[in-house]
Order: C-alpha cells, then structure tokens, then sequence
C-alpha cells in the first residue's frame, strides 16, 4: 500500500500518539516500588494483624482483580470463579500434607492441575451465553464445593483439611516464619498484578475489550472469540489459585468455605466496591470489603446487613465502583479546568 | 475473483437464498438491489459465514468458502460493514483500527508486548486517513456521529486490506446529503484500493449513478443483472420492484 500524502498537513494538530514502551517502564517502576513499600511495612509497624491483614488482602486481592479480567474486560460474568480459588488451597494444601513436596513443586504442580481443571471447565462453559454461563460456572462451583464435602477420605470434608500444611524451607525461604510468609505473599501479589496488568495491556487485552463490547464483530475481524475467552478464563483461574494457595499458606490449611459459592459472590461483591473500569479497582475493593469486614464483625453480629447496605450504596447510589467514581472525577476536574 | 455457484438458504420453507449463481470479478463495484425481504442480508451474511448455506459454493480465488468460519473467511480477504454501524462503543478510532490491524497480523493473542504494536500503525493510521476518522482518533467510537459510526465500521472491514469488500446499506439511516456524500467515499475507496466491492442499496438515484454493475434479488433469487442501462429498461425488474408505486418516482 502507498503512504498517502493527504492529511499530512494535519500530523502537527493530532494528538501526541500512545507510546507503548514507556507505560511498560512506569508499571515495572510503580511494581517494584509498590513491593518495596509492603517489604518496609514490618520493620515501620511491628503489629502481626497489620501483616495479616495484608496477606488477607493479598489472596482476595489475586482472586478479585483475575476476577475483573474476566469481568470487567472480557464481558464474562462468573459467579463461579470461587472454584478456583479453592482448588488452589485444596490442592496445594494435599500437596504438601499427602506428597511432601517442596513447596515450589507444589505450587508448579497446583497451578498445573488447575490449568488442566480450568481448560476442561472454560471449554464447556465460554460456548454460554451471558446468564447461562453465569449459571453454569456457579454450577461448576457447586460441583467442586460437594465434591470436597463428600470425599472425605481425602478432603476430610466438612473439617477441612485440618493439622496443618507442612511448610519445610526452600532456598532459605522458611514460610513457617510469619515474616517470611509476609514478605513471599507481597512478592506474590505484586508479580501477579503485574503479569495480569500486563495481559490488559497487551494487544490480547484489546482482544478481550472487543469481545466485551462486540463479539459479533469481533469475529468479522478474524478473531476466534471462543479461544480467546477460553485463554482468558484459564488465565484467570490461574490467578485465582494463587489467591488460594496464600489463603492456605496462611490458614495452614483449607476449609470448604474456600470453594463455595459466596466466596465468588465476594469477587463479584469486591468488583462493584472497587469498580470495573480501572485495573487497581478490585484491589482498592478488596482492602474496602476486608475493613469493613474486620471493623462490622467487630461492632455487630449483623455484619451481611451493614455489608448489604454499603453495596446497595455503589449499586444503586453511585451506580459505579469507588475507583470508577474516583477517575470520572478526576477526569471531570480536568476537563474543566481546560474549558 | 469472487464466484458465487447455486447457493441456497431455506429458513424453514422461505427460500431465502434460491439458487444464485454470481460472478464478481477483481475490482468490480456492484450494487446489490431488491424489495425488502428479496434476501440481500441473507445473501452477504452466507459470503461472510454469519450463516451456513445449505447447499452452493462460495469460491475466492478458487477457494471455497462456503461451511467455513467468519474469522476463517474474513482471513481468506472478504471483509463486511454493517446495516447497523457494528463498532466497539468503548474503545477510541485508533484503538479500534490498531486492534483490528493485530487481529488481521494474527497477534490478538499477544501478551507478552504492549498494545498497540510499532508494525500495527502505519496500516491504522492509512485507514484513518481514507476515511477522514484521523483527527477523531481519541474520540470514544459510542461518541461519534452516526455518518462516523459507520464510517469506522467500513474502516474496521477496510483495515484489513480485503480482497472483497461487502458493504451492507452503507447509507442506511442517513439523510440525503449525507447518502451522497458516504456514497462518494465508497466509490472513492473502490478507485483506490482497487478491490472488489458489493453494496447493497435502496436508493435508486445512487444506485444507477455509481454501479457499474447491479444486481436485482427477488424473493432470494436473481432477477436480473446487468448495467444500469440494462436494468432500467428490463421488464421483469421494472414488474416486480422499480414499477412498484413506492420507487416510480426514483426511475423516472
């Protein structure tokens, strides 16, 4: 094709073009600091619930923001993601009590089979329509929750897996020690939120906005709208069973609770409180629902009132997530300021 | 070279495709006609694989693309626009054409880069500036007039550099004016990009004005083809559709 000469009077007026590489250096530069900030945390606050907290926030935080990548970018709204979050503690947790591995064998292993589990399950369910596919991954979920109750020999059902996940140091790493496993769920969380703000960023992640806003269209442009969504719902799951395996690095252990349903219904909960449209919003909803959690227990036993009443507040009254409301503002501001 | 050979499409007992047999040449501009319900959006969306034929072949260059995939036949060159502007309302004009460049380089599964790709830009920006969508590029595509709206459409068809390019109503749902001046682009884009194109039309005026070649469905089946000439003075076409009250005015 020749270039075309018209227009090229017009290249001063158009707007300085988006740079890809630059964004890249600012999101390695604002991981690192990020991760070096929680790293200090410990040494500034001594207190032991400050790290748990974080540590908290850093398994949901994994699970809620790989939620959003099938959410919020991708248009798939899962009410089963839970699964495998739970698969994650399940199977790391088994790994480590039955097969007394190296913890980095186990976690390879974990993800591996929950890559295997994600793939047969996304394949069924991605087919599926909007409501459908909501239903039917809550079915899958359902599946896996009562598989874990009623396979008591290996799960021990509704105790969970109880007397602890050995936790023998590798590479002088020892995650029985609180600060150890501190500093390595932080590691984590950063490198998680990186590769996942990498995939929204890369060309597969306009992929997934076009599927989001046009499927039909989409697939006019020669993309195959079924392999994408099956990339992206593995993908997810992935992450999800990292948030798992914190959960019971942390726990040293996994319950049922882990695999259940509201445990998606939390990721979907976390979403609306901290907004779809920007990347962090699941994680600023996921320190706002872990507060409110800690701080309404506290105060009442009535906390799925209190709860219920804040998310009607962004539903109905904000009708955005914090972050949503957060970056409109902002924009608005600025806008203004230009008039 | 687009050879369309006995292609059907029942829906139920409508025939909704009956047997059409069509040849399209490289580089031929055709207007595709017809009463509404003659079966002109059934026929695009079997080229473009929306829809499955029950029998006939759809044959690019030799290759038939009949029972195949809409991302299969849009990588074999035949690209569409819609009747509705069919656009991604959250993504900007160059997010859009940048994307759909990936998609057509086969890298709309790349991760480990970031969007959007020094090689995708030169192609985005050459469609934008065909269309005149260039200095709209940061504009949001839900925010664009309708005329923008399916101009990016045909852009997202177009940046895809297709051998065959099917426009359905590009000129749908817009005033006369605007019907001129869209129609204009079309023909423009025809003379230089040098590719096939088929548009389907109501308008009379446009359609005797810029199609060399027109073709007239009737109940899914061709009732005639030919040049404007050749269809104005046909008497089965002037029967069944232009001697119709509604378009009387349009012929004469």
């Amino acid at each position: 094709m020749t270039e075309l000469q018209a227009g090229q009077g017009a290249q001063p007026l158009a707007p300085p073009r988006i740079d890809a590489r630059p964004q890249r250096y600012r999101d390695v530069l604002i991981a690192l600091v990020a991760f070096v900030l929680l790293a200090l945390l410990p040494f500034i606050f001594g207190s032991k619930q400050l790290l748990d907290f974080v540590i908290r926030c850093a398994a949901y935080g994994l699970f809620a923001t790989s939620l959003n990548l099938l959410v919020g970018y991708t248009g798939l709204i899962s009410f089963g993601h839970g699964m495998f979050f739970g698969l994650g503690a399940y199977g790391f947790g088994l790994m480590m009590q039955k097969a007394g591995v190296a913890i980095p064998v186990a976690f390879v292993a974990t993800l591996a089979m929950t890559f295997v589990v994600a793939v047969v399950i996304g394949a069924i369910c991605v087919r599926l329509k909007e409501i459908y596919f909501a239903f039917v991954t809550l079915a899958f979920q359902m599946l896996i929750h009562s598989t874990i109750l009623s396979w008591q020999s290996l799960t021990g059902g509704d105790q969970g897996l109880r007397g602890g996940i050995p936790r023998p140091p590798f590479l002088g790493i020892d995650l029985s020690n609180h600060l150890h496993l501190y500093i390595a769920s932080c590691a984590l969380l950063v490198i998680g939120l990186f590769l996942m703000r990498q995939i929204a960023q890369s060309p597969f992640g306009y992929t997934l906005r076009m599927i989001r806003d046009n499927a039909t269209r989409a697939s006019f442009i020669g993309i195959d709208v079924w392999r994408a969504k099956l990339t992206i719902f593995v993908l997810a799951a992935l992450f999800a069973a990292t948030g798992g395996m914190i959960m019971a690095l942390f726990v040293s252990g996994a319950y049922p609770e882990f695999a259940y349903w509201t445990i998606s219904g939390e990721g979907i909960f976390i979403n609306m409180l901290g907004g779809v449209t920007t990347f962090l919003g699941p994680m600023v909803g996921t320190v706002l629902l872990l507060i409110l959690n800690d701080t309404v227990t506290r105060l009442t036993e009535y906390h799925g009132i209190v709860l219920g009443i804040v998310i009607l507040f962004f539903a109905i009254g904000l009708r955005k997530g914090l972050m949503d409301f957060v970056v409109e503002w902002f924009a608005q501001r600025r806008g203004e300021g230009r008039g | 070279m687009l050879e369309i050979r006995g292609l059907s499409k029942s829906f139920g007992g409508v025939k909704a495709t009956d047997n059409v047999s069509l040849d399209f040449p490289d580089g031929s501009l055709t207007a595709v006609i017809g009463p509404n319900g003659a079966g002109k959006s059934t026929f695009f969306n079997l080229i473009t694989g929306a829809l499955r034929p029950d029998s006939g072949q759809i044959l690019l260059n030799g290759v038939d693309m009949a029972g195949k995939t809409p991302p299969e036949i849009v990588r074999h060159g035949i690209g569409r626009a819609f009747q509705v502007a069919s656009i991604f309302p959250s993504l900007t004009v160059e997010e859009t054409m940048l994307a759909a460049v990936c998609a057509d380089q086969r890298r709309a599964g790349v991760m480990h880069r970031r969007f959007p790709l020094a090689e995708t830009r030169d192609r985005a920006e050459h469609a934008m500036e065909l269309l005149g969508l260039a200095s709209k590029r940061n504009r949001t595509a839900a925010t664009l007039s309708h005329g923008d709206q399916k101009l990016l459409d045909i852009a997202l068809a177009l940046v895809l550099e297709p051998k065959v390019l099917l426009l359905d109503e590009p000129t749908a749902g817009m005033g006369t004016e605007e019907r001129w001046r869209m129609i204009d682009k079309v023909r423009e884009l025809w003379e230089k990009q040098k590719i096939t194109v088929v548009f389907i039309e109501h308008d009379m005026d446009i359609v005797f004005k810029i199609a060399p070649q027109i073709v007239v469905l009737c109940y899914g089946r061709i009732l005639a083809t030919g040049t404007p000439d050749a269809i104005r003075s046909n008497e089965a076409v002037i029967e069944a559709y232009l001697g119709s009250d509604d378009h009387a005015g349009a012929v004469a």
